[in-house]
């Protein structure tokens, strides 16, 4: 997701060389905020054009890190932490985090242009800047060591968080933080050589595990707690595009600690001194919909027109080359392949909440922004105030998988809405915190949308491939957003049809074209966004041409392969997962791989069939190149996970809709994978000197294909309309 | 109504709706937090406590039925096993967004107490109900191994 902003971010931004410093925060103190010149940057990952580092060290010794990321759960908190303190040569003890206020001018995304995270950029845009934001805070320790010894810089070293001088001195951070603050700020930090890292590329304890084992308070949106204040629990549209007409809350209101009702466009929110009333409250609301705009339809009928779409010609997608239609035209066999997927709920632990406190002449905000930058500008406008009048406490969120990532910003002007509502009707300010029911997350909409693949392809005589013809019909993720201007191209949405407009092997002739569907139901980017459904269809597909050309998969692939970053991890996967060795009997492989936001990765599903007939995933072997590994626990942990979020959703996730209402509701009838699901997984790291790239999404779109191809090795057929749990498999 | 009983070792008289659900009352009345709503339905086991040492879950538990019974939650649970549980977590990273880890902590902390050597089946039988999103059971399984081996040492 959002490469098209790269692009514009290099295409427009002027160099900025200035630094900015800001005052000492709190007694002794010191914050650093430095935007460094491109000359330090040269091994800058892509999108980073100048750096902005943040780092505080407090009188008591130690080390906060400033992270300008949402952490979901994908540990960038961690990672962020790693690159300050290898830098600064700190302790790991003696390091925290905290989440950086919304600023776009200090913590803008530099693959983005704007505060946010996405797309597996978190480690990616902040590599260099970090680096340098801890080296500029250590040659500051140092020079402020130097100054207060009287010994000149050369003699001091830093180790481990002690500052010590061959002169005998020695100092802890905390105790030089006050004159630290007072040394110029470096123009150009010297970074550590690789061989001076001492966490980048070997271990760093996860910052979040101790408090999150502990159920410690405030970590979450959910559990912000304020005094005096209320919960907001919402009747929301039965149909996507539905709007309240009118309500009766009589009842409603006769629920001990429910205060108020309040109708905004989002649904009609009953407002109660605790969560349990504003639940209770709402489920005794009548509510009359105005569903004159309403989706009506149901998911057969939508799957319908989609399938229909993908019959028609449709808007050319950049990467074709070679005249694939004629080439069909003169094949001597042709195949075409449908494909239909679901729609899906991101379904994360932490349902949606947020906390708004609007007194009229500005605003708080306490949850897990992932978008600050989008949520501070919709929010400002709808309460009229200027964006520096907003605050935004990020917090830790209980999951995402792009569900908080808005570009419409829904939850927040929902929340203040209800807030400005409640002002506007006489009532004293006071904080509100609108909670989603799990019914309400997984019936929300926001859905990865319902895509619809056409696959027609010609070979020759021999089984060779002669030309691919493709088509994608799906609602467009970014059309109708504020992101459509600069998103899309000549109709062309990127994330409808990243991974299949050009494909990573060399064939023949090769064309895809997409069209974009239109539907109420809201979509957004679910883990991975394209690459949920161009990786599977890209390599299952490549699995049924290997069987045309009678030749092995793996073969097959790195034969045709062009990239060899994917080359390199099929290899380690194939090695690893022992490929060309036999199975014992019952036992089935699949091989995948797909290249996502510049990582590598190739896995290989081991699986067998139980005694009705559903598939047990028994291991996964996954190959992954993500450039330098900054973490590499990490890097495996996100992968381990995103193999488990893959493959639960390819095994029985569907959101499903009869005469436009959604017929699943919570986890009973959207069924997460559970710890029975969950295959061996064996993560296996590419050693690379290459820029970092990401690590949340990229484990996800591999694992579909990979056990579907399992599962055609089985039964010599391709499942092509998901979930597995269609055709009995699971 | 007035209810009475035992939360992390320390008396308590709750004065509530008997059919508000234990985890409400935790978070909203006692500003217990640790203790995550994730479904409300009892099919996640994020909402997971101990009652008399048994894990259930607290969004299915009313308040009302609860006189006299001794509750603990992440916030209290403490022994021998809990801490090995917690112990093993940290050192095998096992929380990722760790929404659902009070929980599994709970969840995992009352298998070991009654089964200190648990194999694979017994982890699935006791964690089935526990949903992790982030998909981190693999650790989650070997946390437990290794917290088994902790408490042994």
């Amino acid at each position: 997701m959002f490469h098209f902003m790269k692009d514009q971010i290099q295409a427009a931004k002027p160099s900025r060389r200035s630094f900015l410093k800001m005052s000492a925060a709190g007694a002794g103190g010191f914050i650093l905020a430095a935007s460094l010149p491109g000359a330090s940057r040269k091994a800058a990952a892509s999108g980073g054009e100048f750096a902005q580092p943040f780092v505080h060290i407090r009188p008591d010794n130690k080390v906060v890190v400033l992270i300008k990321h949402l952490d979901m759960g994908q540990g960038n908190a961690t990672g962020l932490a790693t690159l300050i303190a290898d830098e600064m040569d700190a302790d790991a003890a003696q390091v925290e985090t905290n989440f950086a206020p919304a600023n776009a001018e200090l913590y803008k995304n530099l693959a983005f242009g704007m505060q946010g995270t996405g797309g597996s950029t978190a480690m990616a845009n902040s590599f260099q800047q970090y680096r340098a934001a801890g080296a500029a805070a250590k040659a500051m320790l140092v020079a402020a060591a130097a100054r207060k010894w009287g010994v000149p810089v050369s003699t001091i070293t830093v180790s481990k968080g002690v500052v010590t001088s061959t002169s005998g001195q020695s100092s802890n951070f905390g105790d030089l933080a006050a004159l630290a603050a007072n040394e110029d700020i470096p123009a150009e930090p010297v970074l550590k050589t690789p061989d001076q890292w001492v966490y980048i590329g070997k271990s760093f304890p996860r910052v979040d595990v101790p408090a999150k084992s502990r159920g410690s308070v405030g970590l979450y949106g959910m559990d912000h707690q304020a005094e005096n204040m209320l919960v907001a629990v919402l009747a929301r549209p039965p149909r996507f595009g539905a709007v309240p007409a009118g309500f009766d809350a009589a009842k409603a209101r006769e629920v001990k600690g429910v205060v108020d009702v309040v109708q905004v466009p989002s649904g009609v929110a009953v407002l109660a001194t605790s969560t349990w009333p504003a639940i209770a409250g709402r489920d005794l609301l009548a509510v009359t919909w105005d569903e004159s705009g309403a989706e009506t339809r149901g998911t057969d009928e939508m799957a319908k027109e989609l399938a229909g779409m993908t019959a028609t010609k449709g808007i050319s997608v950049p990467g074709s080359h070679g005249d694939a239609e004629a080439a069909i035209a003169s094949a001597a066999k042709v195949i075409e392949v449908d494909y239909a997927f679901p729609f899906l709920a991101h379904a994360p632990m932490e349902p949606l909440d947020i906390t708004v406190f609007f007194d009229g002449e500005k605003a708080e905000f306490w949850t897990g922004s992932q978008f600050q930058t989008i949520d501070q500008m919709v929010s400002s406008r709808i309460l009229g105030l200027t964006p520096d009048k907003v605050t935004i406490n990020t917090s830790w969120a209980g999951g995402s998988f792009g569900r908080r990532a808005q570009p419409d910003s829904h939850y927040f002007a929902e929340a203040a809405l209800i807030a400005k509502a409640r002002l506007e009707a006489g009532n004293a300010a006071q904080p509100i915190k609108v909670v989603w029911t799990r019914e309400d997350d997984i019936r929300g909409g926001y859905y990865r949308p319902m895509v619809s693949h056409k696959a027609k392809v010609g070979f020759d005589d021999k089984g060779q491939v002669t030309g691919w013809s493709h088509r994608v019909a799906a609602k467009s993720i970014m059309q109708g957003t504020a992101f459509e201007q600069f998103a899309m191209k000549d109709g062309v949405d990127s994330t409808s049809v990243e991974g299949i407009g050009e494909l990573p092997y060399e064939l023949p002739a090769f064309q895809t074209e997409v069209h974009n569907a239109k539907t109420p139901v809201p979509v957004l980017w679910w883990r991975s966004v394209g690459h949920t459904h161009t990786g599977y269809v890209a390599e299952t597909m490549m699995d049924r041409l290997a069987k045309e050309a009678g030749e092995d998969p793996l073969d097959y692939r790195l034969k045709r392969i062009k990239n060899e970053r994917l080359a390199g991890v099929l290899k380690l996967v194939a090695e690893k997962a022992n490929w060309s060795t036999p199975l014992p009997e019952g036992r089935y492989r699949g091989i995948a791989a797909v290249e996502s936001f510049g990582s590598y990765v190739a896995e290989v599903a081991e699986i067998s069939f139980r005694e009705d007939g559903t598939v047990k995933v028994e291991k996964v072997t996954c190959a992954v190149d993500c450039g330098l590994p900054v973490n590499p626990d990490n890097i495996k942990a996100q992968v381990e996970g995103g193999v488990g979020y893959g493959l639960g959703a390819v095994l029985r996730n569907e959101i499903t809709m009869t005469d436009g209402q959604v017929d699943q509701s919570n986890f009973d009838t959207y069924l997460p994978l559970r710890m029975t699901d969950m295959p061996e997984v064996e993560v296996h790291i590419v050693p690379s000197t290459e820029a970092p790239t990401g690590i949340g999404e990229p484990g996800t779109p591999p694992v579909g294909p990979a056990v579907a191809n399992a599962i055609a090795a089985a039964k010599g057929e391709w499942v092509t309309e998901l979930p597995f749990s269609r055709h009995g498999y699971a | 109504m007035s209810i009475s009983l035992t939360l992390n070792g320390t008396s308590r008289t709750i004065d509530a709706d008997p059919e508000t659900p234990l985890l409400w009352v935790l978070r909203d009345e006692l500003g217990m937090t640790g203790t995550k709503f994730g479904c409300g339905i009892a099919q996640c086991g994020a909402c997971t406590v101990h009652l008399d040492g048994m894990p259930i879950r607290s969004c299915q538990t009313q308040i009302g039925d609860l006189e006299g019974s001794s509750i603990t939650t992440i916030e209290g649970v403490s022994g021998k096993a809990a801490d090995a549980v917690r112990s093993a977590w940290e050192e095998l990273s096992a929380a990722q967004c760790g929404y659902c880890q009070s929980g599994q902590i709970l969840a995992a902390s009352a298998l070991l107490s009654e089964t200190p050597k648990p194999t694979d089946d017994d982890i699935d039988a006791a964690m089935d109900g526990n949903v992790c999103r982030c998909a981190t059971y693999a650790r989650i399984r070997q946390a437990i191994h290794v917290a088994a081996e902790k408490m042994g040492a």
